[in-house]
């Protein structure tokens, strides 16, 4: 249970930064420090305490459903990386005390740092696929917050934004890949697909793992043609540059690729994709390094080219090769951070890192010369340092493979051509930077550094020189346990020294010291010849390339989305079509087992009249006025409908609804625009023509098919019912009362909410009012006749009786809540219309909001009250009373249900009708209310 | 308690009529009820889903009548998440709205409750027309509140709305009469139990009622083609409004959810499954879309109403995925992202306040205070969004990927990880311009609204939360997804040993 600590541990560490940066830099760092080195010492503390050929394994449930599990492992390969990465990382922590300026935030610095360093940490020690997925994508968002730490400078947030995307990519890739593993296998514990080498590589899916999960890694580790990120994350920091793109990030892809190595390798497939990158990426890596001339340049494409090696060897796939890519992983490690942690100083001293402008600093800075030097050294692979023996092994193993049979000469050929160029650019570095008589004097004038920020690279160096004699030092346990966690079977026997004898690699390496010593004199003459080409920055091929697809992406969906309310209305009306049509089809005939009923005259008429009302209302839609007295007649044939089969209930409520809307709809045509806009392009009519009628042909066909077919519907159990359950004989009034309630307490609050909705949008609205009719006839002058002044007066007192009189019947007969609600609204609307909006207000002083609220709520309590008595919601009683004189009354409850809804109506209407008409008055709304 | 599951439906009406008494400007009092109410309806969420976490289904029976007859509520795993998930982004939400945007125009509190109630109501009834009723109250409540505070885009964007969505309920209304006029019942359970006994004359009519419906859940879920209402509205709605609103296509994503699985389920023989391939192949497509989208979105909030949709293609994907598996991993998926887009059209509000003019616009501006602040926290929303490791949306993404067979695969796969790419890309270049390029000028100083910050960085968490209560929140999801394959429980649990099916309606079907 305690491996989980070590990933804990650096993550605990996010968060000390914050809050030890009070004490000043020097306790930050301090404080910062103790997570990775309490973690290192952890790590040491389990692996020696460790025996036996076993792995460590801790896992906890994370999620079962999925199969991820918090697990982690130790073996040799994590021991090796975690070393890297903590034992770099401390000395990163120290560098970067100093290296930071004062301005910089030092706190968020070693907050994304130590962000990072759990995301590596997790990588290197996840024991599920998941996991270690998580922790990759991790590195890569960890990454960009480090490389965006200038992030007022463009370069930083491009570089940035070009190291998340090209990384982010290749790790989304590595998830699908991981998905297929998880297909194949079953599972995504690290151990089991580690012995399923035989299942996965005998997979169809195989050639697609493989192609996935190199993505990911070859994004990762910069491998050509994915390598353009790298040189542009050197906006970074230069403790960045050190830590997460020289030593531990880019090498992220080449740990997946040795961590995968048992269950994915082996293959022709592996060899040939893997190797052939590896060395091209090795050759232009180099080459470029070569031509570079920013110091910081210079050494990322050196690590471009290291990484090819590395991958290259990888390929090749057998143990000594495998021995050979993980001694080289420590070896460019120690040299590649030590020299940008020196770059950095270079830069941090003479203020450029411009090889250009630098020179001579030999005499300036002795001592960093001298270590930037070994480590250079070490970098071109000569003897006898750490990097001469690992590419000694390369070179080794590039002769001797047989891989590609004919061709197979092509790998030493790549390996030479890549060493050859190693030796030149680390030639120029050291020559240019330290020997050469500047030819301009840098910025600043340089000076050593204090000590402790040196100090890093002086134990780096220093290991250079100590592995480079005694190579045997990190064979064992480091390297063995490494090598045994990557080679399935026998552990290979393996020896590393300085020196093998006279042997064709050492052959190779003296060719090779020899021809990088003459192009390096040929310097001059290769940057003339690279001339000719038109310099290529990646950042803006990339960042053009983005701009690019995004304004693609742009002109598509303005094209899509033009904001015309007719497309979507149409599109939607168009896949009703679509679905209704799929369920005809469905049918074997339209008309079902029921007869049809005989037709009579009255119903013929009446339905010319529906057809000739809804066809007219749509064709003279630019004549407001007919379009909507044509709406009303619909509205009046489907009153009249319901009346003729037997539904008064439904014909009155449809009737005063009808009057209702109508003149509602009439007050919101005095503010439509006077103009209508032009008539629609025929092609538009013709559309809109086939889509309507194919809408109202699919919906009459659908209404034919369901009356004409005979159906068992629960609708008698309301008929039996109604009186004995519900205590009303008007099934439909008890069904809205009682046995539906709750849909009608839904739709009085719908009611309420549009008198809201129609108040909040009028409030702010400053419409234009026209001051004469659509025609160009002035407003009558008088503007309250006194006819309709009588008239309405007169009828309120009766219609207000009326009202009531249906409410109080509605159980019974035909009437309720609603409709009495409709009536009551209607009568109001009518004093308003013939005494002005004013006149009306100051008599009838109330709000109507309250009004409505205060039904629903009526009616809401009503339903509760039926709590006291242990029912459910909205539970119903009724009892008969014998009063005297009058004689046996029923009461319902449902009654004062009905109350709440009489009240919502007549609130939410004359709510509706109050605001629109409040535009029309003194009381609008102008321009200076907010 | 017995009216345990009517409480997620009384509680915010009761909450609204107290709120709507009189039509009166926001006053401390009203925001201290509001958001006690809030906070309590996330107790009750708590609380619904501890008694139905064990398996148990409530069913409640209103006004007393026995279903299929009279309405019932039903809570069970799926329904009881669906409410809590609402309540805790009511809660951020109704935070973040009394930090200010309450006060820009009238009776904001009320009319948001009611649409918690709409919304509520629409996740517990076991009714289909009530299910309609429902969507009314949902549908007028978030038109009020998009035009809260007024202004000429919102006008604009919610005549879209209104109008498309009205549409949408008429078509409800034809759809709904088709399938009583079929069925003989609008109780789901009961039409569970009589669609797997339909004559074979019927089918067709049925398969019309359904598709048709499937639009109507379509449109209010945003599927292509009828999502361009969505982008628009809610990237115009006010903040607290558009962060609420992102429960309200997952009510569609539910109704889809609920519908094709009791009532066209496996027991439908002729008609099950019917909604899949559409759903399947409309959810590619919207994902499709969407990744487009997001790249193209000049709008910080146009970017967050597209991430949203991306989520909803992937949530149609995982319907459609039709496993147990999937639909388990498509439920934490919808944990995930209700909260997290919710919280980032929070944090859009906030990043605008201080941008002053500029607004959410991806341009450059004056440099403003609290950047950092807001890039972290948007950092954080992006991710979440776009899927990457370690916050909810990678676990979410990755857990439905996994689910879906090789097949399926071939084509969620890719369109799944490209929409990520697409967001980070998107993300990136909007985080650095917004955060990170300034023209020149004074540094804006704005003062910033504790209640907005609070609310936003509420929803927020869920990001890591999600991550770190995986194992127990998966968990429940998985059971609910079991729970959801066995329909038998869910029938016998509304309807007992009641059946509405005489045997007349068999004898017809001979």
């Amino acid at each position: 249970m305690t491996l989980p600590w070590i990933p804990l541990l650096t993550f605990l560490g996010v968060f000390v930064p914050a809050l030890a940066i009070r004490g000043g830099r020097t306790v930050c760092a301090l404080a910062t420090a103790t997570a990775p080195a309490v973690a290192l010492g952890l790590v040491l503390f389990f692996y020696l305490g460790h025996d036996g050929d076993e792995v460590m394994r801790t896992s906890l449930q994370w999620l079962p459903a999925m199969g991820l599990e918090l697990a982690f492992r130790l073996d040799g390969l994590s021991l090796l990386f975690l070393l890297l990465i903590l034992g770099i990382g401390l000395l990163i922590i120290l560098y970067t005390r100093y290296y930071l300026s004062e301005q910089d935030s030092m706190s968020r610095f070693y907050a994304f740092l130590m962000l990072f360093m759990t995301a590596m940490v997790g990588i290197v020690t996840s024991d599920n696929l998941l996991l270690l997925w998580g922790f990759w994508e991790l590195t890569s968002i960890s990454s960009f917050l480090l490389i965006s730490f200038w992030s007022h400078e463009t370069t930083a947030r491009k570089g940035a934004r070009m190291a998340m995307t090209v990384t982010g990519a290749g790790g989304l890739a590595l998830l699908a890949g991981i998905m297929l593993i998880g297909k194949v296998v079953g599972t995504y514990d690290m151990g089991t697909v580690l012995e399923s080498h035989d299942l996965i590589t005998a997979s169809p899916l195989y050639p697609a793992i493989i192609v996935l999960v190199l993505l990911g890694a070859f994004t990762k580790s910069a491998q050509f043609p994915f390598h353009f990120w790298l040189p542009h994350a050197m906006a970074a920091p230069t403790p960045v540059s050190a830590y997460l793109h020289s030593a531990t990030m880019v090498k992220a892809g080449i740990f997946l690729m040795l961590r995968l190595h048992p269950a994915l390798s082996g293959t022709e497939l592996w060899t040939v994709i893997v190797t052939l990158t590896g060395l091209v990426t090795m050759v232009y890596g180099a080459w470029f390094a070569f031509l570079k001339t920013d110091l910081k340049g210079i050494l990322a494409f050196s690590t471009i080219s290291h990484l090819g090696l590395i991958t290259s060897l990888l390929g090749l796939g057998n143990s000594q090769a495998m021995i050979a890519a993980l001694f080289h992983i420590i070896n460019h490690a120690l040299f590649k951070a030590s020299l940008f942690m020196a770059a950095g100083i270079i830069d941090h001293e003479a203020g450029t890192r411009d090889v250009r402008k630098l020179g001579g600093l030999y005499r300036l800075m002795p001592i960093t010369t001298v270590l930037t030097c070994i480590a250079t050294v070490s970098m071109a692979g000569l003897p006898p340092l750490n990097g001469f023996i690992s590419k000694e092994m390369f070179f080794t193993e590039a002769l001797a493979s047989q891989q590609f049979g004919g061709l197979a000469w092509i790998v030493p050929l790549l390996a030479g051509l890549g060493g050859l160029l190693s030796v030149a650019y680390s030639l120029r570095l050291a020559y240019a930077t330290f020997f050469r008589r500047p030819r301009q004097e840098p910025p600043k004038t340089p000076h050593e550094p204090p000590w402790p920020m040196r100090f890093p690279v002086e134990l780096l160096v220093a290991l250079c020189i100590i592995v480079g004699l005694v190579p045997t030092l990190p064979q064992s346990p480091i390297l063995e346990d490494a090598v045994r966690a990557t080679v399935s079977g026998e552990m290979p026997e393996f020896h590393l020294a300085l020196w093998h004898g006279i042997n064709p690699a050492l052959l190779l390496s003296m060719a090779v010291i020899a021809g990088g010593i003459v192009l390096h004199l040929l310097h001059r003459h290769m940057m003339r010849f690279n001339r000719q080409f038109k310099p290529q920055d990646a950042r803006y091929i990339f960042e053009g390339f983005v701009q690019r697809l995004v304004a693609l992406c742009q002109r598509l969906i303005d094209r899509l989305e033009n904001g015309s309310l007719q497309r979507y209305m149409f599109l939607l009306m168009a896949v009703s079509v679509l679905a209704m049509a799929l369920g005809l089809a469905d049918l074997d005939m339209l008309a079902g087992s029921l007869g049809q009923q005989a037709l009579d005259p009255i119903v013929i008429l009446g339905a010319a009249l529906l057809i000739m009302g809804g066809v007219l209302t749509a064709a003279l839609h630019r004549y407001r006025l007919i379009s909507l007295l044509m709406l009303s007649v619909v509205g009046l044939v489907v009153a009249l409908t319901f009346a003729r089969f037997s539904a008064p209930d439904l014909a009155l409520t449809q009737l005063s609804v009808e009057v209702v809307t109508m003149i509602l709809l009439m007050l919101a045509l005095f503010f439509l625009p006077q103009k209508t806009p032009k008539e629609s392009s025929g092609a538009r009519v013709v559309r809109d023509v086939l889509i309507a009628t194919g809408f109202g042909g699919a919906v009459a066909s659908l209404n034919f098919a369901v009356l004409t077919r005979d159906l068992n519907s629960i609708s008698n159990f309301f008929i039996d019912q109604s009186v004995p359950g519900g205590g009303g004989h008007n099934v439909v009034n008890v069904i809205l009362v009682d046995f539906r309630g709750f849909d009608t307490l839904g739709e009085i609050t719908v009611l309420a909410i549009a008198g809201l909705a129609i108040f909040k949008l009028l409030n702010r609205l400053r419409l234009f009012m026209p001051a004469t009719d659509m025609e160009g006839r002035l407003w009558s002058n008088d503007r309250h006749p006194t006819l309709l002044m009588v008239v309405s007066q007169t009828l309120l007192p009766l219609a207000l009786l009326v009202s009531f009189f249906i409410f109080l019947r509605g159980h019974n007969q035909p009437g309720g809540g609603f409709i009495a609600g409709l009536i009551t609204a209607v009568a109001l609307i009518l004093l308003y219309m013939s005494r002005g909006v004013e006149w009306a207000q100051q008599r009838l002083d109330f709000q109507f909001q309250p009004i409505a609220i205060a039904g629903v709520a009526l009616s809401t309590f009503t339903g509760l009250c039926s709590w006291l008595f242990g029912y459910p919601f909205l539970t119903s009683t009724f009892d008969h009373f014998h009063l005297p004189l009058i004689g046996d009354i029923e009461l319902a409850s449902a009654l004062i249900f009905d109350g709440g809804i009489y009240l919502a109506v007549v609130g939410a209407t004359l709510m509706i009708l109050a605001n629109l008409g409040k535009l029309t008055t003194a009381h609008r709304p102008n321009k200076d209310m907010p | 308690m017995q009216h345990l599951p009517i409480f997620p439906v009384l509680l915010p009406l009761v909450t609204a009529i107290i709120l709507l008494r009189k039509r009166e400007g926001v006053d401390p009092v009203r925001r201290t009820i509001s958001i006690t109410a809030t906070a309590l309806l996330v107790v009750v969420g708590f609380w619904l889903v501890s008694r139905v976490a064990g398996g148990e289904t409530l069913v409640y029976r209103l006004g007393n009548w026995q279903a299929p007859y009279g309405i019932v509520l039903v809570a069970d795993r799926l329904s009881a998440m669906m409410v809590l998930v609402t309540a805790l982004l009511a809660l951020g939400s109704v935070i973040h709205a009394s930090g200010g945007e309450d006060n820009q125009g009238s009776n904001f509190h009320g009319l948001f409750h009611l649409q918690l109630m709409g919304i509520n109501g629409a996740f517990l009834t076991g009714d289909l027309f009530n299910l309609f009723v429902f969507f009314e109250v949902l549908l007028l409540a978030s038109y009020a509140l998009l035009m809260h505070g007024g202004g000429k885009s919102r006008v604009q964007a919610g005549v879209h709305y209104v109008v498309l969505n009205l549409a949408g309920s008429s078509l409800f209304l034809i759809a709904l009469g088709v399938l009583y006029g079929s069925i003989g019942t609008l109780n789901m359970a009961d039409m569970a139990e009589r669609v797997s006994q339909l004559p074979a004359e019927r089918q067709g009519l049925v398969r019309a009622g359904a598709l048709l419906l499937l639009v109507v859940f379509g449109l209010k879920a945003a599927i292509l083609p009828l999502y361009f209402w969505l982008p628009r509205a809610y990237s115009s709605a006010p903040a607290p409004i558009a962060a609420l609103f992102s429960i309200m296509t997952k009510v569609g994503i539910y109704a889809i959810f609920r519908v094709y699985t009791l009532i066209f389920g496996a027991q439908a023989d002729g008609l099950s499954n019917l909604a899949q391939p559409w759903l399947w192949w409309g959810g590619l497509a919207t994902l499709a879309m969407a990744t487009i989208a997001v790249l193209a979105a000049r709008d910080l909030r146009m970017q967050i109403a597209y991430f949203m949709l991306i989520s909803i293609g992937t949530l149609l994907c995982g319907l459609a995925m039709d496993s147990t598996a999937s639909r388990g991993a498509m439920l934490f998926y919808l944990l995930h992202t209700t909260l997290i887009n919710g919280g980032l059209f929070l944090l859009a509000d906030l990043i605008a306040d201080q941008r002053g003019k500029v607004g959410t616009r991806i341009v450059r501006s004056r440099k403003f205070k609290y950047a950092t602040l807001f890039s972290a926290l948007y950092m954080i929303g992006a991710m979440a969004s776009a899927g990457l490791p370690p916050l909810s949306g990678a676990l979410a993404k990755a857990w439905l990927m996994s689910t879906a067979t090789l097949s399926e695969g071939l084509w969620l796969w890719p369109l799944l990880l490209l929409s990520s790419l697409a967001g980070v890309v998107a993300a990136s270049r909007a985080g650095s311009t917004v955060f990170w390029r300034y023209s020149n000028g004074d540094r804006v100083s704005e003062r910033l609204s504790r209640g907005k910050l609070v609310g936003t960085v509420l929803l927020l968490s869920a990001a890591p939360l999600l991550i770190v209560l995986a194992g127990p929140i998966g968990g429940y999801t998985q059971a609910t997804a079991e729970q959801i394959a066995d329909t038998g429980q869910y029938r016998s649990a509304v309807l007992g040993d009641v059946t509405s099916v005489t045997p007349g309606a068999s004898a017809d079907a001979d």
